[in-house]
């Protein structure tokens, strides 16, 4: 048995892929559910009722989805031109922490669009040079970004630490570690009454659609997949690569910084710093599911949110620990990986 | 000579609705010398993968002393005394010679290692096959064609008594070439029995004893060397006669590009120390030279991949020493770079997308950051048609291109606006006769419009039918011109050796 390259990408089985590696990973899955006691029919029929069940539960599904969203897109960005972003949980606080900061004190005088659109901007440039820097790191000196941004995130981590127990604390939060509230005529507005589904999911889909037509339609799209596939034949042409990459990395980490951003003016009002159980890592995964296409992201983003949200429901329903949304979405990205070999290759007996 | 030692019946393999190999079947006799000669994409190279059992074939067999090979199975082909040398190496940079002889003929789990036995074994086959190479080496400090004796080491320290080189001179220069096919004839005589790729029509006539011919798959002629000629072979492996485009002599004008004490300091490999030369309107200015003594830097300073670090470089008298390609390209500079796969073309990309990257943020192909793709559709269909690019649409994925009609791309986007000066780095490298005539006419065809094109080439054949004047570079320095009128071979190998005092300058 040995492989062989396909003459060309298939792209039938490019859109297939992502649909047989979720079938793979849910079968897996499905044994390690059987293990524990339980039929996995009747774990996926509760996963699926919690996660899609109710007008609620699609509310809450789809508010999971949104940081999901912009990490998905910050990695998919990032990937298309070889940039290895992993520092999407660090972003992700940045942009979360400079929100918290911003909404409770300043920006008061403005009118609440204006100052929201500041303040998400402001945040997005912070989560950018989070990682602007490192890119220029491997610019200028070749130091791996995917060790610098994946050890970042745990000193952003620390320092948002630093900042809720410290100079961002809040007074009236009884001692626990969190920060002062944004004000609230700075909250997103509701999307769906008496729900947490706030206006952030449209920008979200807005952001993906925006990515689209950046990737699709202009130079600066077309740029960026040169230099990422490659990157000698780019600087031949013409493309000027620091200046690309650098953009794309500001793209990248700015995506990523307003997931944090808009967690915070949408459902949280305030930062913790256990607020996000992973959105930057789990971006990786939405943005190889979506084959890095925009579009892609958006379904992928909400399938990943359906399996959190649901599994939660599952585990009261059945005592099944929560845990495997997390064992499913890791063998998703396994299975997912192996599907993209053979839209390259095919075996050959 | 005796019975075969090997057999193939009947072989054919397809590849989707490509037919790479439809019904081979030919014999390799014992102590023989045979060539498999084709155009690129006749089905050679798929051809010794079948033997070789990296592929399986759709039908057929092969047989090695009468013995039908499983089918698919490398290590199958190895036991029978099967090496194959290919045409990229395989080798690792970081590993010495010896570890990457005994690599993967040694058993993993072994702790004693039997490198000397090793040692003394590899001793003994470079001595008796006449391929010297110190065993303790590091790869990666060696050159070229050391690294090709590596390679036959490698499968004739597995034992081979086969040898099949897939395109062995692709890499090297010609006397080296020379020299490889006489350690061929000599490992002939010590009983080996060799099978070499090839679509080089000399190599074939110096170095072969038989010629088979594959064209679009198919055995299509059988011959004895000496019974064949050179033209009869060219015509075989086309299918109809080609003839390479000949230089007409005209006045040529004043110097468009000139450089004057140019250099280029660079980390790896040999950089430019203060070359001079002109490049005149509608002239062709050949750079001859062994691979490796600079022509890589020349090629990049002139297409504005790097920076010159001393010295003046000037189009039109206006200084281009630090242009980017960008500028370069804006002041009307073609570019045709060394290695088309890695600087030529992104693969991935359509045909369409390659076409303009060099010209992308121009208002011809965008507005406002957006890409205008209809006129780059366009643009990319008119290059096709005119330049005769076979198999492509303008949203053809790039990398289905064949080597020449890729060539073609590359050479039609750099043509397509009348550049006044062209750089032209090893344009047919790798391509066949056909592609090379095609190539060949549309350089001429520039220099007859009035374009100054610099010409860097490893083929001095070629530089000689094309150029004006030639200049030899060696470490990285430039001889005096000669016109190509005055230049034989003995005064070019003198050139290239580095001995310029002999060669008179015009």
């Amino acid at each position: 048995m040995q492989f062989e390259r396909r003459a060309d990408v298939s792209i039938p089985l490019l859109v297939a892929a992502p649909f047989a590696a979720i079938a793979v990973a849910l079968l897996l899955c499905a044994g390690l559910i059987a293990a524990a006691g339980v039929n996995p029919l009747t774990a996926y029929g509760e996963m699926l009722k919690g996660a899609l069940g109710s007008r609620l539960a699609i509310t809450e599904t789809l508010t999971r989805a949104i940081p999901l969203i912009f990490t998905g897109l910050a990695a998919a960005v990032a990937f298309r031109a070889r940039v290895w972003n992993i520092g999407g949980e660090g972003q992700f606080y940045i942009g979360a922490l400079v929100t918290a900061g911003l909404g409770h004190s300043l920006f008061l005088g403005l009118p609440a669009p204006i100052a929201i659109a500041l303040i998400m901007a402001i945040s997005a440039i912070c989560g950018a040079l989070l990682l602007m820097a490192p890119l220029a790191l491997r610019l200028r000196f070749g130091v791996d970004e995917v060790v610098v941004t994946l050890l970042l995130n745990f000193i952003v981590l620390l320092f948002v630490g630093l900042m809720v127990e410290g100079p961002l604390k809040d007074p009236m939060a009884f001692g626990w570690p969190q920060s002062v509230p944004v004000d609230p005529s700075l909250r997103l507005e509701r999307l769906v009454p008496r729900s947490r589904l706030h206006i952030g999911f449209l920008v979200a889909v807005v952001a993906a659609l925006a990515v689209w037509i950046v990737q699709a339609r202009t130079v600066f799209g077309a740029e960026t997949r040169a230099a990422g596939l490659a990157p000698r034949a780019a600087a031949f042409a013409g493309v000027r690569m620091p200046r690309v990459l650098m953009a794309v990395a500001f793209l990248s980490g700015g995506l990523a910084a307003l997931a944090g951003s808009v967690e915070v003016l949408g459902p949280t009002g305030y930062v913790t710093t256990t607020m996000s159980p992973g959105f930057g890592y789990a971006g990786i995964v939405v943005a190889m599911l979506a084959a890095l296409h925009p579009a892609g992201v958006v379904a992928a983003a909400i399938f990943i949110a359906t399996i959190f949200v649901g599994a939660d429901a599952m585990s009261r329903a059945t005592g099944v620990p929560s845990f495997i949304a997390d064992v499913i979405m890791s063998v998703s990205l396994l299975a997912m990986l192996t599907a993209l070999l053979f839209t390259t290759y095919r075996i050959k007996r | 000579m005796s019975g075969p030692v090997l057999e193939l019946n009947g072989i054919s393999k397809r590849f989707g609705t490509l037919r790479a190999n439809e019904d081979v079947s030919f014999t390799l006799h014992q102590g023989e010398v045979l060539a498999l000669l084709g155009e690129n994409g006749a089905g050679k190279t798929t051809l010794m993968n079948i033997i070789f059992g990296h592929y399986t074939a759709d039908s057929g067999e092969v047989r090695v002393h009468g013995h039908r090979l499983p089918p698919g199975q490398p290590r199958a082909a190895i036991a029978a005394g099967v090496g194959m040398v290919h045409q990229h190496f395989t080798l690792a940079g970081n590993l010495t010679v010896l570890e990457n002889i005994i690599i993967g003929s040694e058993p993993l789990l072994r702790p004693d290692s039997h490198r000397r036995a090793a040692e003394a074994k590899i001793r003994k086959l470079s001595d008796s096959f006449g391929l010297p190479v110190d065993p303790a080496a590091r790869v990666g400090d060696l050159s070229v064609g050391e690294r090709q004796r590596v390679e036959i080491l490698k499968a004739l320290y597995r034992d081979s008594r086969i040898l099949i080189l897939d395109e062995p001179t692709a890499v090297l220069a010609r006397p080296e070439a020379d020299r490889l096919f006489a350690t061929l004839k000599g490992m002939t005589a010590n009983g080996l029995s060799i099978i070499f790729i090839s679509h080089k029509l000399h190599e074939v006539m110096a170095a072969s004893n038989r010629v088979v011919v594959l064209r679009a798959g198919r055995v299509v002629a059988e011959r004895a060397t000496r019974e064949t000629t050179a033209p009869e072979l060219a015509e075989l492996m086309v299918g109809r006669s080609v003839k390479r485009p000949t230089r007409q002599q005209h006045a040529t004008g004043q110097p468009v590009v000139s450089a004057r004490d140019l250099s280029v300091t660079q980390a790896h490999g040999a950089g430019l120390d203060g070359v001079s030369f002109d490049v005149r309107e509608g002239e062709i200015l050949g750079i001859v030279g062994v691979s490796g003594n600079g022509q890589a830097a020349l090629g990049r300073v002139l297409s504005g991949v790097s920076q010159a670090s001393a010295g003046r470089l000037t189009l039109s008298g206006e200084d281009i020493s630090r242009a980017s390609p960008r500028s370069l390209i804006r002041r009307g500079v073609g570019r045709i770079p060394e290695d088309r796969h890695a600087e030529g073309v992104v693969g991935d990309l359509a045909v369409w997308e390659n076409a303009v990257l060099e010209r992308i943020d121009s208002p011809a192909y965008s507005r406002w950051g957006f890409i205008r793709r209809g006129a780059a559709s366009d643009f990319a269909a008119g290059l096709i048609s005119r330049f005769d690019i076979r198999g492509a649409t303008p949203a053809t994925r790039t990398r289905q291109l064949s080597g020449g009609n890729m060539q073609k791309l590359i050479l039609g986007r750099s043509l397509a606006n009348q550049p006044k000066f062209i750089l032209a780095n090893q344009p047919t490298r790798g391509l066949d006769e056909g592609a090379i005539a095609a190539v060949h006419a549309e350089l001429l065809a520039a220099r007859s419009a009035g374009a100054a094109i610099l010409l860097i080439s490893e083929d001095l054949d070629e530089a000689v039918a094309l150029s004006d004047r030639i200049q030899a570079i060696v470490k990285g320095r430039l001889s005096r011109p000669v016109a190509a009128g005055e230049a034989d071979a003995k005064m070019l190998g003198l050139m290239m050796a580095g001995i310029w005092e002999e060669s008179h300058a015009v």
